[in-house]
């Protein structure tokens, strides 16, 4: 089974350590506008969002690359960019639907999180918890126990 | 260039020109960054004896080495002026995002001086900077000049600016970044409102480069490690923000009431701790950038001051609670929502308000000013709001409780030091913070020298909070510390966790400084003593190494701490000694020479 990020906004705290943390494994400068993973927060009513590559199974980005450049890691499940055939193109910044994907104008070519070959930096830093690398249903069924908690909680409420 | 980009900016106010500069390499290693490296600039190019609200004095902002890396907490930068509220010289400290995006756009400062004859701010686009009219924004509110400024820029810009009260020159006016960070004392965004400087706009896309990258993810994973494991900030500042310090500061009996007047015990603690903050009001924890720590509440209020903002902080949440009587925390939440939308530091504000309500009730401020008493919730939002706009009785609480209370005839009803009010812990109840207070070069402020630790917390080591020996000590150490760690662009609150030799390895790693430990540390006295060559030129004398007399002659009317007071005679010539300063404070010259400031 692939694992992929899972994100969970309620415990985010904003602080873009992970941002750091990407720039600094890819980039080896600290640089979040080369960050692969990005926080959106909406500061007024307090609620920020780590956004990242959720490496779909039917990956958009990989079926309108026209070089091949995008390939999906065997061992990992993660789609990858392959630097060195990367043409610039932009086509999977328009085709992934999340934003996911970010061009960058110095090296003239697309990243993506590449789940850091199967041990994700971000997670390791991130306090809160927000982030964490699971299998993709284990992530569900822990969303699925939080709410039905909430639901146990709300029946002995009125029981 | 590892750590530092190099590069400040000079804005040129009354000529609209805009330079860029390469920072000295020497002024980089001796006074860091930020706080230090800003308050260097600031001394050299400064008259110390400038009226702060003169286009001659000048307001530097300034990042540090580790701004906008991954060093624990390493978001901040600092501000340095001299500041409105007392003379002295500024260093006002922020969080947020603002030091870092400051830093990706390629510079480590800015140094504005003169003064615009029109409302202006400064965008800066990486590398394109432009001075802008700010007419449109004049009168707007912190969130919505924010919101205005990110979308004529840039959506991911960050924003610092003032609020209304920074424009109506309220003595302790702030200067607001990324909505609800302050750098909230000494009156700095009244300087801004003087230049007729509304806002910076900042938005940067290149990077920071360290060192040795291997060698700083060590130091950093080390630091980010013991930061976890430790109590405070692993746990009690994650749980319940700084307000996890109510329940702890009552029951130690430091917790002040009713502007000091009181035994610092408030009955009514519970309803104002983190606990209770945690359980009602809370709608998620907050981090500055790149802070694994966390201590930022997000609040809501669900009763007839319905709102959603950031804080209270443990400081905000004793001045409008404990301070005034007051047990609303809804009405403490708004009254801080107001501090920060209006641009106001929230502990001056309401110690100001503290300081009035204890001359209305006590017939000194006649009631036709205001009918303020101990405990009137609504009463003190309102005057929140009045304040910022000097409006009625507002105008002279925008003076600070010391030239209100000297207005009056009664400057000893002012809880004061230099003229800037006190925090959150009676020193009668804490002889290390009293001196902390006394000799703070920036006037009446815990964080310079946070005794709070070792005389309550007990951290690093437990100091007895009722002795006054070993305190100098402890206390030159705590102050040296605090100036590195502000200056590095670091967090004070790592220093729960974490020490001298982790900082200074961060330190190293990223700028790549062969620097001891001791050396570095050294640099904290240098910056400190610094700052007080400049306040001994702008005319501040031993005299000023003060308390309020109530402190020092009124003994602690009851809880652990009753009947004491504040020995400040038996620690202030120690403390003179051991820093290297003549019995009148002033820095001899060997040690101006030790320090290479002669």
């Amino acid at each position: 089974m692939d694992k992929i990020l899972v994100v969970q906004p309620e415990k985010c705290t904003g602080c873009r350590t992970c941002e750091l943390t990407c720039s600094i494994s890819h980039t080896n400068e600290f640089k979040p506008e080369l960050s692969r993973i990005s926080v959106l927060s909406f500061e007024k009513v307090g609620f920020a969002v780590p956004m990242v590559c959720q490496q779909c199974g039917v990956a958009a980005c990989m079926k309108v690359c026209s070089v091949g450049a995008i390939t999906k890691n065997a061992v990992t499940g993660a789609m990858e960019v392959q630097d060195s055939k990367c043409i610039g193109c932009k086509m999977c910044t328009i085709a992934c639907p999340f934003g996911a994907i970010h061009y960058h104008v110095e090296t003239n070519i697309a990243s993506k999180c590449d789940l850091c070959g199967g041990d994700p930096a971000c997670v390791k830093l991130c306090a809160s918890g927000a982030i964490s690398y699971q299998d993709a249903n284990v992530g569900s069924l822990t969303k699925r126990k939080a709410f039905a908690a909430r639901f146990k909680d709300v029946f002995e409420e009125v029981r | 260039m590892y750590g530092w980009i190099g590069k400040i900016l000079r804005v040129n106010l009354s000529d609209g020109t805009i330079g860029k500069e390469a920072l000295k390499i020497d002024d980089m290693h001796n006074f860091i960054g930020a706080r230090g490296l800003g308050t260097k600039i600031f001394y050299d190019e400064v008259d110390p004896q400038v009226d702060p609200l003169s286009p001659e004095n000048k307001i530097i902002f300034m990042t540090g080495p580790l701004t906008g890396t991954l060093a624990s907490s390493g978001g901040r930068y600092n501000v340095v002026t001299k500041g409105v509220l007392n003379g002295t010289i500024a260093a006002s400290n922020s969080g947020g995002a603002f030091g870092p995006e400051l830093k990706y756009a390629g510079y480590d400062g800015i140094i504005f001086e003169g003064k615009a004859n029109k409302p202006v701010y400064l965008w800066i686009n990486n590398d394109t900077v432009e001075l802008r009219s700010a007419e449109d924004l004049w009168g707007k509110t912190v969130p919505e000049t924010t919101d205005i400024l990110k979308e004529t820029t840039n959506d991911e810009a960050k924003v610092a600016c003032i609020g209304p009260a920074g424009e109506k020159l309220v003595k302790f006016a702030c200067i607001m970044n990324d909505y609800n960070r302050a750098a909230g004392r000494s009156g700095v965004g009244a300087v801004m409102g003087f230049k007729n400087l509304k806002a910076v706009a900042v938005r940067g896309t290149q990077g920071v480069k360290v060192a040795d990258v291997s060698g700083f993810m060590n130091a950093i994973n080390d630091a980010r490690s013991k930061l976890k494991a430790h109590p405070v900030t692993g746990a009690g500042l994650a749980a319940y923000g700084t307000n996890v310090l109510v329940n702890i500061l009552n029951v130690h009996g430091g917790l002040p009431v009713n502007n000091f007047s009181e035994a610092a015990v408030f009955p009514q603690a519970e309803k104002i701790s983190g606990e209770f903050q945690a359980e009602n009001n809370l709608v998620r924890n907050k981090g500055c950038f790149g802070c694994s720590i966390g201590c930022g509440r997000v609040s809501k209020n669900k009763g007839k001051y319905k709102a959603i903002g950031e804080g209270p902080e443990y400081e905000a949440t004793w001045g409008f609670g404990s301070d005034i009587g007051v047990d609303d925390f809804e009405a403490i939440c708004k009254a801080n929502f107001l501090c920060n939308e209006l641009g106001m530091d929230a502990i001056s504000l309401p110690t100001t308000i503290a300081c009035a309500t204890e001359m209305l009730e006590k017939g000194i401020i006649p009631r036709d000013r205001s009918e303020m008493t101990w405990g009137d919730a609504d009463t003190m939002v309102e005057l929140t709001r009045m304040t910022a706009y000097r409006e009625g009785f507002g105008d002279e609480l925008a003076e600070g409780s010391y030239r209100l209370a000297e207005s009056y005839g009664h400057p000893e009803f002012s809880m004061t030091a230099k003229k800037q009010e006190l925090p959150a812990y009676d020193p009668r109840g804490q002889q290390g913070i009293g001196l902390n207070y006394a000799t703070s070069n920036r006037g009446g402020c815990h964080v310079r020298g946070y005794m709070t630790a070792p005389e309550v917390l007990g951290i690093p080591i437990k100091a007895d909070p009722d002795a006054t020996e070993g305190k100098p000590e402890l206390l030159k150490i705590f102050q040296d510390l605090t100036a590195v760690v502000d200056s590095a662009g670091l967090c004070l609150f790592i220093t729960f966790g974490i020490g001298l030799p982790e900082i200074a390895e961060q330190y190293r790693t990223a700028t790549g400084v062969d620097i001891s430990d001791e050396d570095l540390l050294k640099a904290g006295d240098r910056i400190w003593t610094l700052e007080k060559l400049f306040n001994l030129k702008a005319g501040f004398t031993k005299a000023d190494d003060t308390l309020p007399t109530r402190l020092l002659t009124e003994p602690m009317k009851g809880g652990p701490h009753q009947g004491m007071v504040v020995n400040l005679d038996a620690m202030v010539p120690v403390y003179y000694n051991i820093r290297g300063w003549d019995e009148d404070g002033v820095p001899t010259e060997d040690k101006l020479a030790e320090l290479g400031l002669s």
